[in-house]
């Protein structure tokens, strides 16, 4: 088997002289050749039967569609996005309870593609169009200096987002944050969601290409345990385009090799051990906690909640109250939404008889098609059936 | 509980498929064909009523921006530019003059207010136009986010120049660098420190369509100024108009380093993000290179690029060739937000 050939400096025959010269991991001539080694790796499948590989992140996903590679993959190939945005994965509950907040005249400060994220009725874009006050930040920073402005009137903020978000959101707390900032937290922990899917009866994923930031923190050793119990191996991939395709031909070489364990394509960012310093910022300001993951399950340690030493930052006793009028009855049609099923990676977006009818960008249903980082989204918006040819065909 | 659509949002002024709902529902409604006048029907840039052998070309636009004072330019500029760019998309390059409505809140600073007549001054002289009529009023604190200017131009056409004749082969040419004014303004409302190299591209470019008309004559057979919603919502529109699919090359779109960074640093399609500047044109036969040529001749054409051609396939749709593979381009479906990640 020949090796993966791995990302580096473009050779100088590749550069056109009147074009500047591709970014390293954005050089299509070596895209085309990881593709063709990705052909070779699963030649001995087929359309009916492809190596199916899970991703668990986002942004993997963005740059999958953004830079249409879904369209350059052989046939043999399928990639499925599983539970890997956070903004799809936040319960309904957790998003009435920041609705609640709004409605009760607190001013609520979240990330952008939260803003629209449907709650079991209304979400903070409804909330805000009808006259509560919600601010999109861009970092807990910027929320913590939003506080910080008014001191006299309590700011929540509804942090969303992994490990990799939520270790900034506890060093924001550490450095001491205005004493009028309050936390929701719907930050939630991939690696327990892994077990989840593994253990589905109908999973059929052979390999998982784990996020390469939150990897970053958590170091990669936190898959061993992973690996020896399912017996799947984990790749540890980057967010370029070339990141992307070698991680994916370094788990087509596992999975063929019959070889379970974990394997860093992403050195260059990853260690076995991580970032030390942040996960004790992490673990000293969150613990895990058994909750929901939205259309998935009940996902024992995959939720973070606020420490007892940071209950006085925590808006769920602070304001224990106000989130206690939060409404959770079930918009009508909205049990029909297959959010969970898709990310599972059990059906496509198109098995949804919601998909692209009742649910659109502009109507969406299930916060899959809310998130630029959900599947439904995505098909919707970039094309998720892979006809639309290969690059200058 | 309140329904998703019994209020106005956000993205119903996005630019994007919300928005051409709503005018289309809500203000466009039964207009009986006429040959002699484009209407609000047509939801073109402006309209335009036969006058002899002619069209006059009449358009008009409301601008509210915040800040108003922005890299690269203003609300004033910005109301100019838009009024002028709007005329020329149709083909009235000469705009005979515009009309100015300024509504400003209590308290506004008066030397704000000079800073923005004096911009709208410079502007129109750059535009060779002037200010013909105008309003002024004046509404409560808090009635009002600082100032919204409105603004009304007309001109002479020879020749209207639409927006849905788009047909298979026709090259599409964008005359500069995209994304540039959308992206400054977010990158300053989200105070992300960039640099100086980000401003907004905001500009009356009725002189440069002027120059692309002379070279290409007939063959530039569509025109529209990718603003809000960006290329891909203008030629969204112009695709499904014509019932023609786009194909675009990534690697030939130009994009400022500046501006490719910060939107990649903000999780921005720089196709979704607003120009003030621009125009993309559809051009058929072959003549592509000498407008192209004309466009380049120009201060404000130099970045002047084909970026892709229209298709039979997938009508109404815009293919986007990356270089790795290739998708199709999304609408801008609301504000513009970062993403958490």
């Amino acid at each position: 088997m020949s090796p993966t050939p791995a990302p580096g400096p473009p050779g100088a025959d590749d550069a056109a002289p009147a074009a500047p010269a591709p970014l390293q991991f954005r050089d299509p001539a070596r895209a085309r050749a990881l593709v063709a080694a990705l052909a070779r790796l699963t030649a001995h499948r087929s359309a009916d039967d492809p190596l199916s590989i899970m991703h668990v992140c986002g942004s993997h996903e963005q740059a999958i569609a953004r830079f249409g590679l879904r369209a350059a993959l052989p046939r043999t190939l399928r990639v499925i996005m599983g539970p890997g945005c956070p903004v799809c994965v936040t319960d309904a509950p957790e998003v009435d309870e920041a609705v609640a907040l709004a409605d009760a005249g607190l001013r609520v400060a979240t990330y952008g593609d939260m803003l629209r994220v449907p709650g079991s009725g209304r979400s903070l874009a409804d909330a805000r169009a009808e006259g509560a006050r919600v601010e999109v930040v861009y970092s807990v920073t910027q929320a913590a200096a939003l506080a910080a402005e008014a001191p006299g009137e309590p700011l929540v903020f509804f942090a969303s987002g992994f490990e990799t978000t939520a270790v900034a959101t506890a060093a924001v707390l550490l450095a001491g944050a205005p004493s009028n900032l309050f936390v929701l937290s719907a930050h939630k922990y991939i690696p327990p969601v892994m077990e989840i899917v593994a253990e589905m009866p109908d999973t059929r994923v052979e390999g998982f290409l784990a996020a390469g930031h939150a990897a970053a923190i958590t170091g990669w050793g936190v898959f061993e345990p992973f690996v020896a119990r399912h017996r799947i191996p984990v790749v540890i991939g980057g967010f370029e385009p070339l990141d992307i395709l070698a991680g994916f031909a370094r788990l087509a070489e596992l999975v063929r090799a019959g070889e379970a364990r974990v394997d860093n394509a992403f050195p260059r960012m990853v260690t076995r051990a991580g970032n030390r310093r942040a996960q004790e910022r992490l673990w000293a300001v969150f613990e895990p906690t058994g909750g929901q993951w939205r259309g998935i399950s009940r996902v024992p340690n995959g939720n973070l909640r606020l420490r007892p030493a940071f209950a006085h930052v925590d808006a769920r006793r602070r304001f224990a109250r106000e989130i206690a009028a939060a409404e959770h009855a079930v918009a009508p049609g909205r049990e029909e939404c297959r959010c969970g099923d898709i990310m599972a990676g059990l059906v496509g977006p198109d098995a949804c008889r919601l998909f692209g009818s009742a649910c659109t960008p502009a109507t969406p249903v299930g916060a899959c098609m809310v998130s630029s980082e959900g599947t439904c989204r995505i098909w919707f918006q970039y094309g998720g059936h892979p006809d639309l040819g290969g690059a200058g065909s | 509980m309140s329904g998703p659509d019994d209020r106005i949002a956000l993205r119903h002024g996005a630019g994007g498929p919300a928005m051409r709902a709503l005018v289309a529902s809500l203000f466009a409604r039964d207009a009986a064909p006429d040959p002699d006048v484009v209407g609000l029907d047509a939801l073109d840039d402006g309209a335009a009523v036969r006058v002899g052998a002619r069209w006059l070309v009449f358009t008009t636009d409301a601008h509210v921006v915040a800040p108003p004072f922005f890299p690269g330019g203003d609300i004033g500029r910005l109301a100019v530019a838009g009024t002028v760019n709007d005329l020329a998309m149709m083909g009235a390059t000469e705009p005979l003059g515009l009309s100015l409505g300024v509504i400003v809140e209590e308290g506004f600073a008066r030397g704000d207010l000079e800073r923005i007549r004096d911009s709208i001054d410079a502007t129109c002289r750059e535009a060779g136009t002037r200010i013909l009529t105008g309003d002024t009023k004046v509404m409560g604190r808090g009635e009002l986010d600082g100032v919204a200017l409105h603004t009304s131009g007309i001109g002479f056409a020879d020749r209207v120049v639409r927006d849905h004749e788009l047909r298979p082969g026709d090259a599409i040419l964008v005359t500069g660098t995209i994304g540039d004014h959308g992206l400054a303004v977010l990158a300053h409302r989200h105070g992300l420190e960039v640099g100086e190299a980000l401003r907004s591209d905001v500009a009356p470019i009725n002189g440069l369509v002027r120059a692309a008309l002379a070279a290409g004559g007939d063959a530039v057979v569509a025109m529209k100024d990718p603003t809000r919603g960006g290329v891909a919502s203008a030629l969204a529109e112009m695709a499904a108009k014509s019932g023609v699919g786009v194909l675009l090359d990534e690697a030939a779109l130009p994009l400022r380093p500046a501006a490719r960074a910060a939107a990649e640093l903000l999780g921005i399609d720089p196709l979704q993000v607003a120009n003030e500047g621009k125009a993309l044109l559809a051009v058929r036969g072959g003549e592509e290179k000498a407008v192209l040529e004309a466009l380049r001749a120009h201060p404000l054409g130099r970045d002047a690029r084909r970026i892709g051609t229209c298709t039979a396939e997938r009508p109404g749709h815009i293919v986007l060739d990356t270089g790795f593979g290739r998708r199709l381009v999304a609408e801008a479906e609301g504000e513009l937000l970062p993403r958490i990640c």
